[in-house]
């Protein structure tokens, strides 16, 4: 079975021409990428909903709806978009406790100090100059952030060593439940140390496979 | 005329349109983005480049065709043809956008419809340009070659 760990960029940009490019630099690093054309349209896609504020801080940039479930790694958006702007959707974010740890990128064709420096305040990761070229996105990956799964039924907690030794599918289920007694924080934090690279590998395929939007690999919603 | 003469013209046409500033940098990143899963990601998106180009120059000339100018939305219309040429490397028409913004400020409409005039020039230079070099590539296919600069 082929087992790749694909991060998922979830890109905004009110331009078609820079969606497109942006999806190929994305595509072209190996991440898997879904393009919106508006603020409002990232929002709407991450599961955002004021009245769920309170009940989905658990699972951090993963959507609270029902219907369906949405990780999201990064997001990269441009800051001047009609409507909400790029800085508006990124003060959204963080002030959201569903979706405030997932990274967000800025991105600007205008050099100005002073947007920086407010987009950086707010809590963007970095901050980009158009065009943006392929180098730059060896800037994203220390940004990347595993986000936990949704658990199912409750089970007794294994421990790690255990984990480990198991089949992917066993793994995957225990990871889960041993996830939702941690702090959303520190999970994510320390995941990438305690885990050994092929459990991580083993908990996207099942999540990929579920997700009919992204057998493609791409989503593009206009 | 065999590939390789097809080539070096390709080349030589190329290295022209970078030294006259009809194409930066930007554009190389864009051949580069292009591989054999996806061969014609530079014609789709300077396609979309042409399609975007000629709505926003129909719309420049409604805009200043009015009694009272809206400098806000002529404004916003060249900034958005700012970025999209700088997303695919048309550097003169880039140029052309960034004095045509300085004119908006300005309110000055004559200023303004000189810009567009200009720009006008310059995108029918490009457009032809481009087809003229997505021809040279196409021809170098059909030879049998791979169209790589």
């Amino acid at each position: 079975m082929e087992v790749e760990s694909q991060f998922h960029v979830l890109a905004v940009d009110d331009s078609l021409i820079d969606r497109k490019l942006i999806e190929r630099l994305l595509k072209t690093s190996s991440y898997q990428v879904t393009t919106v054309d508006s603020g409002s349209k990232a929002l709407e896609f991450l599961g955002f909903r004021e009245e769920d504020e309170q009940s989905s801080s658990d699972y951090p940039s993963i959507s609270p709806s029902s219907q369906r479930v949405v990780e999201v790694n990064l997001i990269i958006t441009d800051y001047c978009m009609p409507g909400m702007t790029g800085y508006d959707l990124l003060k959204k974010i963080k002030e959201s406790s569903s979706l405030r740890n997932i990274p967000v990128v800025i991105m600007s064709s205008e050099n100005v100090p002073s947007r920086v420096s407010r987009c950086l305040e707010e809590g963007a990761e970095e901050f980009f100059l158009k065009p943006v070229k392929l180098s730059d996105m060896s800037r994203l990956r220390p940004h990347m952030k595993r986000t936990k799964l949704i658990p199912q039924k409750p089970e007794p907690e294994k421990d790690e060593k255990q984990e480990e030794e198991l089949e992917p599918e066993n793994k995957h289920q225990i990871q889960q439940q041993s996830n939702s007694n941690d702090h959303p924080q520190t999970q994510s934090n320390t995941s990438n140390n305690k885990r050994k690279a092929a459990v991580e590998e083993a908990i996207s395929p099942d999540i990929t496979t579920r997700r009919p939007r992204y057998s493609g690999g791409v989503t593009t919603a206009v | 005329m065999d590939v390789v003469q097809l080539k070096r013209q390709l080349i030589a046409f190329t290295e022209l349109l970078y030294r006259e500033g009809f194409l930066d940098e930007q554009f190389n990143q864009l051949q580069q983005l292009q591989d054999e899963n996806n061969p014609n990601f530079v014609a789709e998106v300077v396609t979309l480049f042409f399609e975007d180009a000629e709505r926003i120059l129909n719309e420049l000339a409604n805009n200043l065709d009015q009694q009272s100018v809206d400098f806000k939305k002529v404004d916003a219309h060249v900034h958005q043809l700012k970025g999209s040429s700088s997303s695919i490397g048309a550097q003169r028409i880039q140029r052309v956008c960034i004095i045509f913004r300085t004119v908006c400020n300005e309110k000055n409409v004559e200023g303004c419809l000189k810009c567009l005039q200009q720009l006008k020039h310059e995108y029918a230079l490009m457009k032809s340009k481009l087809e003229t070099l997505f021809n040279l590539e196409q021809q170098i296919l059909a030879a049998g070659g791979p169209p790589s600069i």
